[in-house]
């Protein structure tokens, strides 16, 4: 007998402040190999206290991740890229197996990650002299409006992409957000959630501060009612073309006033396209402006 | 906020501290009492009251007794007053009152003394080597002794810039408390010259040690200087000395001096002065305006308000 | 006249030279030395000769003055005397749709097709022309507001001006403010404003819109609908275009109307939290874009190295501008225990010295509140800061019998769970507790759903530095308060808002941006 056939399917836990977490509901769901019924492996069934229990550890980094130079923010998102190509055959043999993906497009969407990444890296030092400014007030005083990132992020997307379309998406969309010094919580779509463990071994291993960026698996329709209501989650990035999900994350996200930023997955933020990165990084920053006197 | 030590005469240290001052805030504040519109029974007695409050002032090296003496006339009827009753009869005004003192150099104090016998106008006698003093302690306190002795019942004197600016605080509060000390019972004007000191910052400072150190009043130029008074100058000490009452319960007064031209400007100091130490500054003994060109101004406002018309300058004598 | 002493006898001299006493008596302020006569500043009144009130102000649409298909209207006040001032219409749906449809059909046949530069020529006559008329302008806020002549003469106008002066330079320029993007108008923008500064809130919003190329239909605050119709006189004068700008008046019902209507393209909103979680759920399934400026509870910092004499002008300027009635009023005071007690002291004097009263006299300080309904809000909110425990202070001054008037006050030692501390009063109403450490006074600062503005006092630039960049707030005075301009974005964090207005930031309020 094939001793590989009696391998233990493993669980693929949840990332949440640094840690690998069972769901604290004990419940899951399996994903299985691309066209059989043959089990990959178990996926965390993800409950509103995951959902909390991440945001919590997300806000406790916030002020860290925040503080930290844009340089030293930088320098993280790069070393993701070069962690990402650590874990690239372990990334391909999953999208492989599960998402019925060619080892060529695998490899592709690998190369997408990679160059989010990199791209992204060299945005977080950048996006706040491209948005910020000086401002030539009249009087004496010297007023200025910069950037800063909004705080807890929480990120869903729709199920219908890919693997090889939702992976790029997926980090695209978390670097751009994190790159400002935010902090997210993001349900995996499900294409990108059998491959919740490498990404979190890439988040793990970056020198990123534990909550920074907290990963779940779950059921979307159980979840989205607690992301938009959670009162300590000031902004939710949807990337999708659902407008039920756009309506009730508006309306939920109304009681404290949550920026809801909506972008079709099809204006995806991938191949270092310049002009949606800026926009990107500029829905999830707050502008404040100071004023100081300056003299006569 | 600046902390500085000093030793008073007893051996006592002191510690003397400041809040900083935001010059773009306090110029907001000093032009927002430009912005009072006073108008009406509270012209005229602001009117009334900064004529009170003059000091009439000749410091020429070319005065002489009979320009003091024409100068203390002025004092003590800044205009006739048969003149001024026949222009105020249709509104039946008050008389104008005198002015609160002729400020003079010493050696003009005799004259001074005698030409305002019977008025109740002080004699204020510039001392310590005005302007610039640049003298030895020595000559500062004869030269106020001097001027007590001549009958001057105030003496304004001017602190050791050079001694400031240089960090010589204790040297500045030393000659104040030295000089105080001269006058006796003669009231003692401190002279900061605001307008050598560069900063409010330091306008803060010169006034808190010169309070602390004697004063009576504090006064901010000796008119030899641009920029001379200013509001914002003026509001710094007026901050201080609402400070210094808060901490010690003692009254000291202020006098702005030069740059005061206009009765609207003597209204805006009023407001000013009503309106960050109260009313009980409103009188000469704690506050006076070192402005004589500003009293024939004040004249032209009330003969204004008296008649209706408004009158040129030659309905008033020069001094 | 036997006296010793020099200075007595300068007293009586001047005592005697006074004994014909006047009305004003001078007297008693010169006699015996101490000044015992309160300088009483006479009434300086602006006169209203330049104001022509209408009785009846109907709607602005399509470039005319017309009748609100109800015929209804509905009075607006005097806060200063409760007197009624004069009648406004009351827009229904049928009023609002057709100012929409005017506005659209203005959208696609003129503004949208204009030039920049041509949008821009608009805009700056507008700018000439209310400065042109500034004093109408001012005193008709301040009959229909209660904000002191002083306020908005000397900062509401000359602002409203700027606004349109710095946005119309905009008009063809705008490829600049978003460099390799594609820009577009969004089409019809319905906008609702308040009525703390309803002229400043109108050129606030107008501005800008019509700047990026859209067309307009304001909803003034029904308290203040009047200078808002005055401002649609000067669009007159200006040759705007007809229908570029349409002015629907009314309370709720309206602006709901406005908000609700199918056909615009973009709701911006000024005002309360609560009004604006309804308009964030009533657009939630739209395509509306959606920007809104709403409350705070602004915390003002002093730290002990402060220009303690300049703070202490901030935090009265930040509170007790408007009678309190600003979004981003510096209503929580945050001060160093260190200097806690003096200061509280010196708060005390001080506010002693501002003049309540008719808004029109030119010394007014403080005027009245704008409504009997904000007036009771306001006393059931000091009413219920007594109850908690705060300690309670307002100066002595005597308010006017008619109108609906505030004396300046605040409470000392409120603790962060007070009521005081956490809703937005939106009168003058200052709530004072004190912090040991700079990270503590940040604690305190952003313990506030909130997050609109914050002051913070220190000569120390690296701590005003830090602390400016920790709090959470979309506007930091630092060292100094309440300071406005066009070019500067304004807007805030979390509960406080979506979007900024002011500057290139609030272009994109008003535009489609785009990657190319």
């Amino acid at each position: 007998m094939d001793k590989r056939n009696l391998r233990v399917p493993k669980t693929i836990k949840l990332f949440i402040g640094g840690e690998f977490p069972r769901t604290e509901s004990g419940r899951s769901f399996p994903a299985y190999e691309h066209g059989t019924q043959k089990v990959f492996a178990h996926l965390c069934r993800a409950s509103r206290k995951d959902f909390r229990n991440a945001v919590t550890a997300a806000l406790s980094a916030r002020a860290e991740w925040e503080r930290r130079s844009a340089y030293n923010r930088a320098q993280i998102i790069y070393r993701m890229a070069e962690m990402t190509e650590g874990h690239r055959e372990e990334m391909v043999s999953v999208m492989e197996k599960v998402g019925g993906v060619s080892a060529r497009d695998a490899h592709l969407a690998v190369d997408e990650v990679i160059d989010a990444f990199v791209y992204y890296a060299g945005f977080a030092d950048k996006f706040s002299q491209l948005s910020g400014c000086v401002n030539p007030v009249s009087g004496p005083h010297h007023a200025f409006t910069t950037p800063e990132p909004v705080g807890c992020v929480a990120m869903i997307f729709d199920d219908d992409d890919g693997a090889v379309t939702a992976l790029p998406t997926v980090i695209a969309t978390m670097a751009s957000i994190i790159a400002s010094g935010n902090v997210v919580t993001m349900l995996l779509p499900g294409a990108v959630a059998p491959l919740l463990a490498p990404l979190a071994e890439i988040f793990a291993t970056s020198d990123l501060p534990k909550g920074v960026v907290n990963l779940l698996t779950g059921h979307r329709s159980e979840l989205l009612e607690h992301f938009a209501s959670h009162m300590e989650v000031q902004s939710i990035s949807y990337v999708g073309s659902d407008n039920t999900v756009r309506e009730k994350l508006k309306t939920l996200g109304a009681e404290n006033m949550k920026r809801v930023v909506c972008f079709e997955s099809k204006d995806g933020a991938q191949n270092g396209d310049i002009n949606i990165g800026l926009e990107r990084i500029a829905s999830f920053v707050e502008f404040k402006t100071v004023w100081h006197p300056i003299g006569h | 906020m600046r902390s500085v030590s000093m030793i008073d005469k007893e051996g006592r240290s002191l510690a003397v501290v400041v809040p900083a001052v935001d010059e773009v805030g306090a110029i907001e504040r000093a032009d927002f009492f430009t912005k009072r519109s006073i108008k009406k029974d509270s012209k005229l007695h602001a009117l009334y009251l900064a004529i009170s409050m003059c000091d009439l002032t000749t410091l020429e090296g070319a005065d002489t007794p009979g320009r003091v003496k024409q100068l203390c006339e002025k004092a003590r009827h800044p205009v006739p007053p048969d003149v001024f009753a026949s222009v105020a009869r249709t509104k039946n005004l008050p008389p104008i009152p005198s002015v609160a003192a002729v400020c003079i150099y010493p050696s003009m104090v005799s004259v001074a003394v005698k030409a305002l016998e019977g008025s109740g106008i002080n004699v204020a006698s510039v001392a310590t080597a005005f302007p610039s003093g640049q003298a030895p302690l020595s000559t500062k306190l004869n030269d106020t002794r001097f001027a007590v002795s001549e009958g001057a019942t105030e003496i304004d004197m001017v602190i050791n810039r050079g001694a400031f600016l240089s960090g010589g605080y204790q040297l500045v509060f030393d000659e104040i408390a030295a000089i105080k000390e001269a006058c006796g019972e003669a009231h003692l004007k401190v002279i900061l010259e605001t307008g050598e000191l560069g900063s409010l910052d330091r306008v803060r400072l010169a006034s808190e040690i010169a309070m602390r150190a004697g004063a009576d009043f504090i006064k901010t130029s000796t008119g030899k200087i641009q920029p001379a008074a200013t509001l914002p100058v003026t509001l710094v000490m007026l901050q201080a000395i609402s400070d210094f009452y808060l901490k010690t319960g003692k009254k000291i007064g202020m006098k702005p001096a030069g740059g005061i031209r206009t009765a609207k400007q003597a209204i805006q100091y009023l407001c000013m002065v009503n309106e960050t130490l109260g009313t009980d500054w409103l009188t000469p003994d704690l506050f006076r305006f070192g402005a004589s060109a500003m009293v024939n101004d004040i004249l032209k406002q009330i003969f204004k308000e008296a008649t209706g018309r408004y009158y040129y300058d030659r309905a008033f004598s020069l001094d | 006249m036997k006296m010793t002493n020099k200075r007595a006898q300068k007293r009586a001299s001047a005592k005697a030279s006074t004994t014909n006493v006047s009305k004003f008596a001078p007297a008693k302020a010169v006699a015996g030395g101490k000044s015992a006569v309160k300088f009483e500043y006479a009434p300086s009144l602006e006169s209203t000769d330049i104001v022509q009130i209408e009785k009846r102000n109907r709607l602005f649409i399509g470039g005319k003055f017309v009748e609100p298909t109800s015929g209804r209207y509905f009075p607006t006040i005097n806060p200063a005397t409760g007197e009624r001032l004069a009648e406004v219409a009351e827009a229904n749906e049928k009023d609002v749709d057709l100012a929409v449809k005017t506005a659209r059909q203005a959208y696609e046949q003129i503004w949208s097709k204009m030039s920049g530069k041509e949008r821009g020529r608009y805009l700056f006559r507008i700018a000439r022309l209310i400065q042109e008329r500034a004093r109408e302008l001012a005193v008709l806020e301040t009959m229909d507001n209660g904000k002191p002549i002083r306020e908005s003469r000397d900062i509401d106008v000359p602002l409203v001006a700027a606004h349109f002066f710095y946005h119309a330079g905009w008009a063809d320029k705008l490829e600049y403010a978003f460099p390799g993007q594609s820009i577009a108008p969004l089409g019809v923008v319905g906008q609702v404003i308040p009525w703390n500064f309803p002229l400043l809130m109108a050129a606030w919003k107008i501005a800008p819109a019509l700047a990026c190329g859209n067309t307009v239909v304001l909803k003034p605050a029904e308290t203040t609908s009047l200078s808002a119709l005055l401002l649609a006189q000067i669009f007159q004068d200006a040759g705007l275009p007809e229908g570029v700008v349409n002015i629907v008046t009314g309370a709720g019902a309206t602006g709901a109307a406005l908000v609700n209507h199918p056909d615009i393209n973009k709701v911006a909103f000024t005002g309360s939290t609560e009004v604006g979680k309804i308009i964030a759920r009533a657009v939630a399934g739209t395509k509306k874009r959606l920007t809104l400026e709403l409350g705070g509870k602004s915390a003002h910092i002093i730290f002990e190295d402060a220009a303690l004499d300049q703070a202490l002008e901030g935090v009265i300027n930040g509170i007790y501008f408007n009678q309190g009635h600003v979004c981003c009023a510096g209503s929580r005071l945050l001060l160093e225990e260190s200097i806690a007690n003096d200061f509280v002291e010196k708060l005390k004097k001080r506010i002693a010295q501002l003049r309540v009263g008719n808004p029109l006299d030119k010394n007014t300080d403080i005027g009245a509140i704008n409504s009997e309904a904000e007036l009771k809000k306001i006393g059931k909110l000091i009413q219920l800061g007594k109850d908690e425990g705060g300690e309670f202070f307002e100066p002595k001054c005597a308010l006017p019998e008619k109108g609906y008037f505030q004396r300046p006050c605040f409470f000392s030692n409120v603790s962060s769970s007070f009521t005081l501390s956490r809703v937005e009063i939106f009168g003058p109403v200052l709530a004072v507790s004190t912090f040991r450490t700079a990270q503590e006074a940040v604690v305190k600062a952003n313990d506030t759903p909130y997050g609109l503005a914050a002051g913070v006092w220190s000569e120390k630039g690296a701590k005003i530095h830090k602390v400016a960049g920790q709090l959470k707030a979309g506007v930091v005075w630092a060292n100094t308060y309440n300071k406005f301009d066009p070019s500067a974005p304004f807007g805030g964090y979390n509960e406080s808002g979506w979007g900024r207005e002011g500057g290139r930031h609030g272009l994109s309020a008003y535009l489609d941006v785009r990657g190319k």
